[in-house]
């Protein structure tokens, strides 16, 4: 904060030494808009390159408002906050306010310009290594600082906090979704995927499958037999599915597994009915076998131009009646004729569905049948 | 109180005494948890029954953990951070000491409702000082004590500091600066915090 400059107070009533104090980053111009002083500060971030002598346009470009630099522009904006930037490697951006000199005030026709480095200050102060000395001691540099640094670090911390409160809800949201026994899905997040694919109006293929002789299983060698059971089932439908896959448990024995883009039906029924061969096979538990089966109705998200997740749900649940009425472990797939077909047998007593409770297992008639109706697919 | 201010009684214990006796001072707390949450509110008594489990388990006299507490504040590479945010408040150990009226404030503006006692400086002169602490958690007085004896050292200055009671709601600590810069200290870079 030396004054070399003798006799170049730049205005009156004050010199160059006070305005190092007051104000570090400013600059005394001369007529000609070359600099004849400079604040420790300014002088600080050109670092060895001296500035005296050298005119203000080669050192700063002046944005905003524009203007060629000239004195003669920069005297006709005094008063005027300007945007500036430095013509160095860093381009530091700075604001800045001109006042001509008053009259008899040397150099005559001078200027004096404070900068600041306003909102770079957080990047000038890492790239020019300034200390808190470098700014007036009045300046709120320092505070911002402190502040842009404080706030930092609470954000951090509350940035921690909501990623461990998400993970808090992810594994509820987790559990809120999941069937506890089988580890499958469960209705909710079958009702959640289905509302997510009619919204992104993405194909997909529906299977409502309902286990046969299940609950003769449960009766005869207990609930333990047919958890078990039902949890190898889960296995099974899982490992035939894609990952991308839902495979929900909807019920006791009911389950709806969702096929993400398929609009194959063909596809479909070659999965369907390896499936339920799967499930036909015995399932051993304890010293005992487990013998169920499996039947299956299936529709195709992509028969409707605008599906509607209730009537494709009732039109899967049509088509698994029909396989449990043509004798059950086997797959039907869903035509608007087996609609009409169920409604005349309902009203005719058609009783399908209930039938499982009484069920003991496919007879050699019902074999022969669904090797039938199988061919006729 | 601020789960500020029950994470830092924890990274203490966690960083100084490990984690097992964290462990043991949350089940003398009587707590079911075993972390603190920064950005969370408890409530008051929950503090208080930390810091008693902590002397209790340290079987060390509670104004000395306090003591340590604020020492470890300043001095420790896991919460550099607030060291930093300290240091924004002077050049010198002297200016810091005229900023602590402001420290609660301070504190405010990072996070509005972290609530530290009040505390004023008065000078009386030839490099001797007494900070008054009012409010907040009783001993907190202490906590400062440690603070500043790290401090003074992290900013190179030679100072004595007492803790000298206190009475309804007030402590008093006395500060005596012998030297302003005995040791060169430690760097302070203002650009070097949000460097990341």
């Amino acid at each position: 904060m030396t004054f070399h400059a003798e006799n170049k107070g730049p205005l009156p009533n004050s010199s160059p030494a006070m305005m190092d104090v007051l104000c570090p980053m400013h600059a005394v111009l001369d007529a000609t808009g070359h600099v004849v002083h400079a604040g420790p500060t300014l002088a600080k971030v050109f670092g060895s390159m001296p500035l005296v002598g050298l005119r203000f346009a080669e050192l700063f470009e002046v944005k905003r408002p524009q203007t060629d630099g000239s004195m003669r522009m920069l005297l006709a904006l005094a008063g005027v906050k300007l945007h500036l930037r430095l013509r160095s490697a860093q381009r530091t951006d700075l604001k800045g306010v001109v006042v001509p000199l008053a009259p008899g005030a040397a150099p005559a026709g001078g200027a004096l310009i404070d900068l600041s480095f306003g909102i770079s200050v957080v990047e000038a102060v890492r790239d020019y290594d300034l200390t808190s000395s470098d700014f007036a001691a009045t300046d709120l540099a320092v505070e911002m600082l402190y502040l842009v640094e404080a706030k930092t670090a609470a954000m951090e911390a509350s940035h921690k906090l909501n990623l461990r409160l998400q993970g808090a809800m992810i594994a509820a949201e987790e559990k809120a979704y999941t069937d506890t026994l089988t580890g499958l899905r469960n209705r909710r997040a079958l009702d959640y995927v289905l509302e997510r694919l009619a919204e992104a109006e993405q194909d997909f293929a529906l299977i409502h499958l309902d286990l046969d002789y299940f609950k003769a299983v449960n009766d005869s060698m207990g609930h333990a037999a047919g958890d078990h059971v039902l949890c190898e089932v889960a296995r099974i439908m899982v490992e035939e599915t894609r990952s991308d896959d839902t495979v929900a448990r909807v019920g006791g024995d009911e389950f709806v597994i969702v096929l993400k883009r398929l609009t194959d039906a063909g596809r479909v029924h070659d999965i369907a009915a390896r499936l339920i061969a799967r499930l036909s096979q015995p399932i051993p538990f304890a010293d005992r076998i487990c013998t169920i089966s499996a039947s299956a109705g299936s529709v195709l998200s992509c028969v409707h131009a605008h599906p509607d997740m209730e009537r494709l749900m009732l039109e899967a649940d049509t088509a698994l009646y029909v396989a449990k009425d043509r004798g059950r472990g086997r797959h039907v797939p869903y035509s608007p004729d087996l609609g009409q077909a169920c409604d005349r047998r309902s009203t005719a007593g058609c009783s399908a569905v209930g039938a499982d409770a009484i069920s003991t297992g496919p007879g050699p008639e019902d074999r022969a049948a669904s090797k039938e109706l199988d061919g006729d697919e | 109180m601020h789960g500020l201010i029950n994470r830092a009684i924890e990274r203490f214990v966690r960083d100084t005494y490990g984690r097992d006796v964290w462990g043991a001072v949350m089940r003398r707390a009587g707590l079911d948890y075993t972390e603190f949450e920064s950005m969370l509110t408890y409530e008051e008594h929950v503090t208080h029954d930390v810091l008693g489990a902590v002397a209790s388990v340290l079987e060390r006299p509670l104004q000395d953990v306090l003591e340590d507490i604020g020492t470890y504040l300043v001095s420790h590479p896991n919460v550099e951070a607030l060291r930093r945010l300290l240091r924004f408040g002077g050049p010198t150990f002297t200016e810091f000491l005229h900023s602590l009226d402001d420290l609660p404030a301070r504190a405010r503006l990072a996070v509005p409702d972290l609530i530290l006692p009040d505390l004023e400086l008065r000078d009386h002169g030839s490099g001797r000082f007494s900070a008054n602490c009012r409010g907040g958690v009783p001993g907190f007085g202490h906590v400062i004590v440690g603070l500043l004896r790290a401090l003074a050292d992290d900013y190179g200055a030679l100072a004595m500091l007492e803790h000298k009671g206190g009475r309804d709601g007030l402590e008093i600590i006395e500060i005596r600066l012998l030297e302003v810069e005995h040791a060169s200290g430690r760097s302070f870079e203002l650009g070097v915090g949000v460097a990341k």
